[in-house]
């Protein structure tokens, strides 16, 4: 298979350099301000593992995380299943099959501020559509301005809005590949349509559901404009997710210390759960 | 079956809803938005996208956006490519770990870097170049670029490079002349990745510029607190966002579920 060959390592050198750059340098900014206290004028003191501490022990950080997990859970319990449920029942071959991918890859391509002002504009009561319909047609009383629940269901709606034709499309590469013969098979067995999913659809598709997971648990994890411009992390701190309050610290209060020590966590936590869906991919790919 | 491709159509709908929202939006003047509900523009107007063609500080923002998503896509994809190769080829020391520490960089929140980053490219004065933001968004490129790139080239049989240095090829004339042609697929959907999370990426363009090459995001940030709450014109530069990616898409539909595989099916 793979040849044995160190001089490949100069072929890897221009990303090496470029990611290096790009990740250590500001990675190595964050770790020195995480054990430094300042107080403007560019002076700093050593304040060791302090900030960690008192991150770890906030219940500001702690509700922040419990958010974002809760946030990260949902998304994944909808977009996973339904993104399934939508692959399967497309069309195979045909005219249809381009213009459904195109379609369906749209909402990915608009940019992320703009996703957040365009459902901002979709949900306003009175004037936008959902707004509109939910609160007049349905008398359903809806404000994002004002109840966390209906800020949670619009943050989640326009995730599941944004990302669930990604999981749509790795689902259906997977089912493409499956050879017509194992269809036929299943036919002549007498198959009920579950155990052709069961055992024909579903393991062909483990591997590209894996990224899928992957990939949708480190963006959801990491998101932030979009819930940002949406609700701004309000009402109150209700939709406010790891990374609105990482901006809030940083740049808003401008506490170096803290926010820089609540990186690296934040990054350790990410790092951690990606690594252990990352080993359970590749060990797929070995056997 | 017709119950079947019921399922697509209602997704697909839920999706162009809230498109169709802000399109229509976009050709409603102010006035008629703020007065109340209506499904269809009722005085269907122009104003909100002559508005947008006719300021510099408007349609240079699409210009400069577009300037650095092609540079950081040119780049990425030509550093990726030996990458790839490499990866794809051959066991070298400390390979597997080189590859997950390139993807965990996909894994780093934007909003960890965004101070750093303006500090290490104020500190070497590209702030506010194009180059600074196509070299930021590098970051998550490369490596999502190495990870498609990788998953292509290993469906190319190693024999295929081996002929070629038996027929006396030289490396660069072999990976320019023979292997790229086959993975053109590939370098495709590596470029079209690569466009994508830059031209949608927002929070580390608008830290690494101010004036020069200020992004869309940043105009549309900018207009909409100075200008008031001008709806049809936020609504309209949106609807103008969405037109390159559309255009993009299009060129690679045809190897798009392909491509979302990663080449790994």
């Amino acid at each position: 298979m793979r040849t044995e060959n160190q001089k490949a390592w100069f072929f890897v050198l221009p990303v090496l350099a470029l990611v290096a750059f790009n990740a250590l340098v500001p990675m190595m900014t964050v770790v020195n301000y995480s054990v430094q206290e300042t107080f403007g004028n560019n002076q700093f003191f050593w304040e060791g593992l302090g900030w960690f501490e008192q991150i770890l022990r906030s219940d500001r950080f702690q509700a922040a995380l419990g958010r974002q997990f809760l946030f990260t859970f949902l998304i994944l319990l909808i977009e996973v299943p339904l993104g399934i449920i939508v692959a399967l029942s497309m069309p195979r071959k045909g005219f249809w099959v381009p213009v459904c991918l195109v379609l369906m890859a749209l909402p990915m391509l608009i940019p992320w501020n703009v996703v957040g002002s365009m459902w901002n504009i979709f949900t306003l009561p009175k004037i936008g559509l959902m707004g509109y319909f939910l609160n007049d047609v349905l008398g359903i009383n809806y404000d994002m301005t004002q109840q966390p629940l209906s800020a949670w269901i619009t943050v989640i709606v326009m995730d599941v809005w944004h990302w669930t034709s990604l999981v749509v499309l790795l689902c259906y590469a997977g089912l493409v590949s499956i050879p017509d013969a194992y269809y036929q098979a299943a036919k002549i067995d007498g198959a009920s349509p579950w155990s052709v999913f069961r055992y024909i659809q579903l393991p062909k598709m483990k591997t590209v559901l894996t990224i899928a997971v992957l990939l949708r648990f480190m963006d959801s994890f990491n998101i932030y404009t979009e819930p940002f411009v949406l609700t701004g992390g309000g009402p109150g701190n209700s939709t406010t997710l790891l990374s609105i309050d990482l901006v809030k610290i940083a740049l808003g209060q401008f506490d170096l210390g803290p926010a820089a020590a609540m990186s690296l966590i934040y990054f350790a936590i990410t790092l951690l759960v990606s690594w252990v869906f990352y080993t359970l991919m590749t060990k797929d790919d070995a056997q | 079956m017709k119950k079947r491709s019921l399922i697509p159509i209602l997704y697909i709908a839920f999706l162009m809803l809230p498109i169709y929202w802000l399109v229509a939006m976009s050709f409603k003047t102010t006035n008629e938005i703020l007065s109340g509900f209506s499904l269809f523009p009722q005085t269907f107007t122009l104003e909100n996208y002559v508005t947008i063609f006719t300021d510099p500080t408007w349609y240079w923002g699409y210009i400069n956006s577009i300037i650095y998503v092609t540079i950081n896509t040119v780049l990425s994809v030509c550093v990726a490519l030996p990458a790839a190769y490499a990866f794809s080829r051959y066991r070298f020391l400390g390979d597997k770990q080189l590859f997950f520490w390139l993807l965990t960089n996909r894994m780093a929140p934007a909003a960890v870097f965004a101070l750093p980053f303006f500090q290490l490219y104020s500190s070497i004065h590209l702030f506010d170049t194009y180059l600074a933001v196509a070299l930021a968004h590098t970051l998550f490129n490369v490596p999502l670029a190495v990870w498609i790139l990788e998953g292509f080239m290993r469906g190319i049989p190693k024999e295929l490079d081996e002929t070629a240095y038996v027929d006396g090829y030289s490396f660069p004339r072999f990976f320019v002349t023979i292997f790229l042609p086959n993975i053109k697929a590939g370098v495709g959907v590596a470029a079209f990745f690569c466009f994508m999370f830059s031209w949608v990426e927002m929070l580390l363009a608008k830290t690494l510029t101010a004036v020069e090459a200020k992004p869309i995001a940043a105009v549309m940030t900018r207009t909409a607190s100075s200008a008031g709450y001008e709806l049809g014109l936020l609504a309209a530069a949106g609807t103008l966002t969405i037109i390159p990616g559309a255009i993009v898409i299009w060129f690679v539909r045809n190897y798009i579920a392909r491509g979302f595989a990663m080449g790994r099916v």
